[in-house]
């Protein structure tokens, strides 16, 4: 056997090794062309930003700003709206990260606890969301004309804040803390909550913390629920803000924002841009640093789905 | 409680034991109270409302006051010409981002495991994974500069090799087409992420028993390769059949405009508006239950299917 296989190794390398330099280099240029598509979007939008307006909506590529001009961010910088956009979607992520943290850890700490009276009913209980839910309407209602919920900030965190599947994975995760830490603690008088908040949260440090980027980011992407039940414009997430500013025509948008009461329609296409690349400068910083994290998250979600 | 329990003799040791249990879980259950009731105000509250969509909502009245219509709301449903249209658009858009997205992912990460450049391989990785933490909103923004016919850089490459210039976010003709590529751009880098997984999971050594039996390129990845992530594949497309008629209600709500209505409005968007803006909330109520009840039965019938064929199954 290991004769034979020798035998043929070498025949194989050879035919490998021609086509192989060929493959890889068509791979390259291949993979060279997608980055591309995947970034020039994003750079096109960034060039477009800094162009300065009478150039703005000339046509093709744009490499390079033909005119230098800052005039976009100086408009957006003394916009009200934006930075209050950005406050309050400061505040939405805060709000939603701890509602969502708590919730997770409070429904997935227990349910680990395999003796837990009526375990299975509680499991089956958040299970069955995923496959069955009320909807649209019915939520609306229920928020805005039960609960009456609207234009606070809660109606657009509380109805989302645990999922289903950040339980299942925190509880899988705390099933595998071994139970001898937690009698030990017991053993030194320590109850239930300490328990949880002196051994179990210290342990479970990178699920939460996988968990935290997660929802961090869908908070920040969030804008349905704050065009469902905000009506005041001043609380606006910058989402909505963005959304107004890129999909609202020039006209409405003259009526709506105060920045852009004097703007022709050339300015208009630089500050979409400027608008745009404000609001998603902050993931581009972060993104290379936390980028592997998500991955790793994105496994360890798949592997229970 | 207890003193029935201590009563009856015959289950008297089992409720005991049960109440024992709960004493020594308590603060364990006072920790699932606020979780429980978020889950049955927010997801199980809503199942009520689904009750809308038999009734005639009267405002003042609430869900419970307003009256019962028995089928009048799917009666008026079902051959609204609006609703048909919608009903195809979901159905049309669904299967053509299905037949193009759902291969996609796959075939980025086959050949990303081709490639031999370690770091090379990394970046670009990354760089595809980016847009998936991008909002539609920001995306749909982009995408209007980047497709514009007046000054898009697609468009611009379009007249240089001596086409007319294509609006593709504004006319009925490119609508879906545009929906279905910036949808895999968007996803494709991301969705790969899981089937490299799978393809690093799969045995080496099957590799270089093909390789000694003689088999190419090709003929290693349809004989190792693809049966060594079919389990992966066939949960995918379980989600993915699931999700059909929930037609990724993001980008198209930011995409769509009034121009390609006749093409581009979904069920989604569909009950938005009609509950929404138009507050005729028993009627989209009806097409949204309409809605979930199809996506339910795809969900079961691709699983049980996926069980019979190769016995990978979600549950």
């Amino acid at each position: 056997m290991n004769a034979h296989e020798a035998a043929k190794r070498p025949r194989n390398r050879i035919y490998e090794s021609r086509g192989e330099p060929v493959f890889q280099a068509a791979l390259v240029v291949i993979f060279l062309l997608l980055s591309v598509t995947f970034l020039y979007p994003y750079w096109h939008v960034a060039v477009t930003s800094f162009t300065s307006p009478d150039y703005a909506s000339a046509s093709g590529f744009k490499l390079w700003p033909r005119a230098w001009s800052w005039d976009a961010y100086i408009h957006m910088f003394n916009a009200s709206f934006l930075w209050s956009g950005y406050l309050n979607t400061i505040k939405v992520v805060l709000l939603g990260w701890s509602c969502s943290i708590v919730g997770v850890v409070l429904g997935a700490y227990p349910l680990s606890k395999r003796d837990l009276p009526l375990r299975t009913l509680f499991t089956s209980v958040i299970l069955i969301t995923m496959f069955v839910s009320g909807g649209m309407i019915p939520t609306y209602l229920l928020v805005n004309n039960t609960l009456k919920m609207r234009n606070s900030y809660f109606a657009i965190v509380l109805p989302h804040c645990i999922s289903v599947t950040h339980v299942i994975i925190a509880r899988n995760y705390f099933m595998t803390l071994p139970d001898e830490l937690e009698e030990a603690a017991i053993i030194d008088g320590a109850n239930s909550w300490q328990v949880l908040l002196r051994v179990m949260l210290p342990l479970s440090t990178p699920i939460l913390a996988t968990i935290s980027l997660w929802v961090i980011v869908s908070n920040w992407n969030a804008y349905f629920n704050c065009l469902l039940y905000i009506t005041d414009s001043s609380k606006y997430v910058l989402q909505v803000v963005l959304r107004r500013i890129i999909l609202t025509d020039s006209k409405e948008m003259t009526a709506a924002s105060e920045a852009v009461a004097n703007s022709t329609d050339t300015d208009i296409v630089t500050l979409r841009a400027a608008s745009i690349m404000l609001a998603t400068i902050p993931i581009i910083c972060v993104y290379p640093f936390l980028q592997k994290y998500f991955v790793k998250g994105m496994l360890i979600g798949s592997l229970k789905g | 409680m207890k003193t029935v329990g201590l009563n009856r003799s015959h289950s008297g040791s089992r409720r005991r034991h049960f109440m024992a249990s709960v004493r020594k879980h308590r603060l364990h259950l006072l920790m699932l109270v606020p979780v429980m009731a978020q889950f049955l105000i927010f997801k199980y509250g809503p199942l009520y409302g689904v009750t809308l969509a038999f009734k005639e909502f009267r405002i003042l009245q609430g869900i419970t006051g307003s009256p019962w219509v028995g089928l009048a709301n799917f009666r008026r449903l079902f051959t609204s010409y609006d609703f048909i249209n919608v009903f195809t658009n979901t159905v049309t858009i669904a299967c053509l981002k299905f037949v193009f997205g759902f291969p996609a992912p796959i075939l980025l990460a086959l050949f990303l495991n081709e490639l031999r450049f370690p770091v090379f391989k990394r970046v670009t990785q990354s760089i595809s994974y980016l847009p998936h933490f991008i909002s539609w909103v920001i995306l749909t923004g982009i995408f209007m500069e980047v497709l514009s016919p007046s000054r898009g850089p697609v468009n611009a490459l379009i007249r240089m090799l001596g086409g007319e210039p294509i609006f593709f976010l504004g006319s009925p003709r490119y609508f879906r087409s545009t929906l279905v590529v910036t949808g895999i751009w968007q996803s494709v880098g991301w969705g790969s992420i899981i089937y490299l997984a799978a393809l690093g999971g799969v045995n080496e050594e099957l590799y270089d028993a093909a390789r000694v039996d003689g088999c190419g390129r090709w003929r290693r990845i349809w004989h190792v390769t693809l049966p060594g992530i079919l389990p992966t594949v066939t949960i995918m497309l379980i989600l993915a059949v699931g999700s059909l008629v929930d037609d990724n209600f993001d980008q198209i709500f930011n995409m769509l405009n009034p121009a390609v209505y006749s093409v581009g409005d979904v069920l989604g968007t569909y009950i938005y508006r009609q509950g929404v803006t138009n507050m005729d909330y028993s009627y989209s109520t009806a097409a949204e239950l309409f809605r979930n009840l199809i996506s339910l039965f795809l969900v079961v019938s691709a699983n049980f299917v996926s069980k019979r064929v190769n016995e990978y199954g979600l549950w």
